[in-house]
């Protein structure tokens, strides 16, 4: 759907905000760009969006080329910005009607009320902006990106500052899009929400993406698991006879961690047999638990890597 | 660019959108200067005209409507023009104009044309104002609609420039405060520039404005300062150079697209 290639971008001051970007968005899905602040993430779908333009490097959207073909690129774009900017004055009706005029799109009253009733905004369609509330807002800016009906749309970090009922409802509204056959790009710094949301995951830091995955296989490459085991009594080094396990001595030798990878479906994961040698031993286990890593982890230990 | 390919749709849809933002601020947009320049008939027409004797024939009060209509045309042009493209710039909101898929040529259209329209329905009004202060004559009806739509739409430009370079309200009010307002009035708004001492009337002739009011001036009763075909080149050539600047500051993407 979306192809960038090569894209850089300097900006006049001299800061390289974009380093030689490769990206694929693929029809129909989520896609996260994650990143911390100021890695970059408003920046590249500005560029997209044709509110900045590119050093180097181009983007293709459906096809079209976003520079040389910008009105049937832009066409199938909506941007959903990330401050609430707002007309105060107008009607909630009346700026999603501008919306779509101004995208060239003839007056569909009908389309507007379907817009306006799937982001529960149709009962507030004669208020005007500055009577509304900001996550209501911030639904009036999904209307307007959505009144002409794009094939992407864009949502920069649609959570920030958000609370976290609003969030949830947020992400809802999100999905109705994407089973509507919207694709959907959003960006943000909560990995909660990449995780949440996406299909896919696109790392983005120092204006450089550092990785893009199907979430759930970034959770499974990356997401190791740690078998914690409280022993009754402190080991002062780990039995000859578990040596063949993967373990650690923890907690100054009270306890045992076996990292595995929860995804390697070979012997139950090793952990009966780890038990039954434990068991063996006459080690008492006192109490256990597992951990898996989040995509904080993945996503601190990649920045750290990159560093 | 060819009219076929152009996307009216949105050059209408940002003009409307503009035309009922005024119309908003109705009172603001609309009565506040057909006031104002009523105290000016007021004043300067009937207070202290009477006490004038007429001008190259023609009595103070009439000789100075036309003047009065260009000093109007021209602070509203800019101002309305400026406050127009600022305000979105201000707000944020113009990210949706600017991801809009339209080309420069018709963002321009939209702003500018908006802005010179609701100039020229003001001027409209002055003149139909003007007529309850005194009897006025038009020699000339269609160079006087020519010499009004090119100054709209001139200064409309020129308030869009402002409204792009100006970064803060300060900045917006100053250009028009400090050069619009200035030259205007000195610009043979209120008088004939022949009352003039001969060095002063050659300073007055660096001016632009005086360009302005006299050719429009000559419109109404044929009499002018200049000729109203230097008068009429020097606004194509004010044109010329604000459309060279909207052309240079979109293709830069100056204040707008880093």
């Amino acid at each position: 759907m979306i192809r960038v290639e090569g894209l850089s971008k300097t900006f006049a001051d001299g800061f390289q905000a974009l380093k030689d970007i490769d990206l694929t968005i693929r029809r129909g899905e989520i896609f996260a760009l994650l990143g911390p602040n100021g890695a970059g993430k408003t920046t590249l779908i500005s560029v997209i969006c044709g509110l900045v333009n590119a050093s180097q490097g181009r983007v293709l959207v459906d096809g079209h080329d976003n520079v040389l073909d910008y009105r049937a690129a832009r066409q199938r774009i909506g941007l959903v910005p990330q401050e609430l900017t707002n007309e105060a004055f107008v009607t909630v009706w009346d700026t999603v009607s501008f919306s779509r005029g101004l995208f060239g799109k003839p007056k569909d009253p009908a389309h507007i009320e379907k817009v306006l009733r799937a982001l529960t905004l149709w009962e507030k369609r004669h208020n005007r902006l500055l009577e509304l509330s900001g996550g209501m807002k911030r639904r009036v800016l999904i209307a307007k990106a959505l009144a002409h009906e794009p094939d992407v749309l864009f949502l920069d970090e649609p959570t920030a500052g958000v609370d976290v009922e609003l969030r949830r409802e947020m992400w809802e509204v999100v999905r109705g899009l994407r089973d509507q056959g919207v694709t959907i790009i959003l960006t943000t710094h909560y990995i909660e929400e990449a995780e949440e949301m996406a299909d896919r995951i696109g790392v983005i830091r120092n204006g450089e993406i550092v990785l893009v995955e199907n979430t759930h296989a970034l959770m499974q490459q990356l997401g190791s698991k740690e078998l914690t085991l409280h022993l009754h009594e402190a080991l002062e080094r780990i039995p000859p006879a578990l040596s063949g396990h993967a373990l650690t001595l923890a907690e100054e030798g009270h306890a045992l961690v076996y990292t595995y990878d929860a995804t390697s479906q070979q012997d139950g994961t090793g952990i009966s047999g780890l038990l039954a040698d434990l068991e063996a031993v006459g080690l008492q286990v006192k109490d256990l638990h597992t951990r898996q890593s989040s995509l904080e982890d993945i996503f601190v230990s990649l920045v750290r890597e990159h560093r | 660019m060819n009219i076929r390919n152009m996307n009216l749709q949105s050059v209408k849809t940002l003009y409307l959108a503009e035309m009922a933002r005024s119309l908003r601020t109705v009172l603001q947009s609309i009565v506040s200067p057909v006031i104002s320049t009523s105290l000016y008939f007021v004043v300067f027409g009937a207070a202290i005209g009477t006490r004038i004797s007429e001008v190259e024939g023609v009595s103070y009060g009439a000789f100075i409507v036309p003047g009065l209509i260009m000093l109007m045309l021209l602070t509203q042009s800019v101002s309305n023009a400026s406050f127009g493209i600022f305000f979105p710039r201000f707000s944020g909101t113009i990210y949706e104009v600017l991801s809009a898929p339209m080309s420069y040529v018709e963002v321009v259209l939209g702003y500018v044309g908006a802005a010179a329209t609701k100039s020229l329905i003001l001027g409209a009004i002055v003149l139909v104002t003007a007529r309850l202060f005194v009897p006025y004559s038009i020699q000339h009806p269609f160079m006087m609609v020519l010499f009004l739509v090119l100054t709209a739409v001139t200064f409309s430009l020129l308030g869009f420039i402002i409204g792009i370079w100006a970064d803060g309200f300060e900045k917006l009010q100053l250009v028009p405060l400090l050069v619009i307002t200035p030259l205007t009035f000195l610009g043979g708004t209120f008088y004939s520039i022949d009352m003039l001492p001969p060095f002063w009337q050659a300073v007055t002739l660096a001016n632009p404005v005086v360009y302005l009011v006299s050719g429009f001036r000559w419109s109404f009763y044929g009499i002018s300062d200049v000729s109203p075909w230097v008068s009429l080149a020097m606004i194509l050539l004010f044109l010329g150079v604000a459309l060279a600047v909207v052309a240079w500051i979109f293709r830069t993407g100056y204040r707008l697209k880093p």
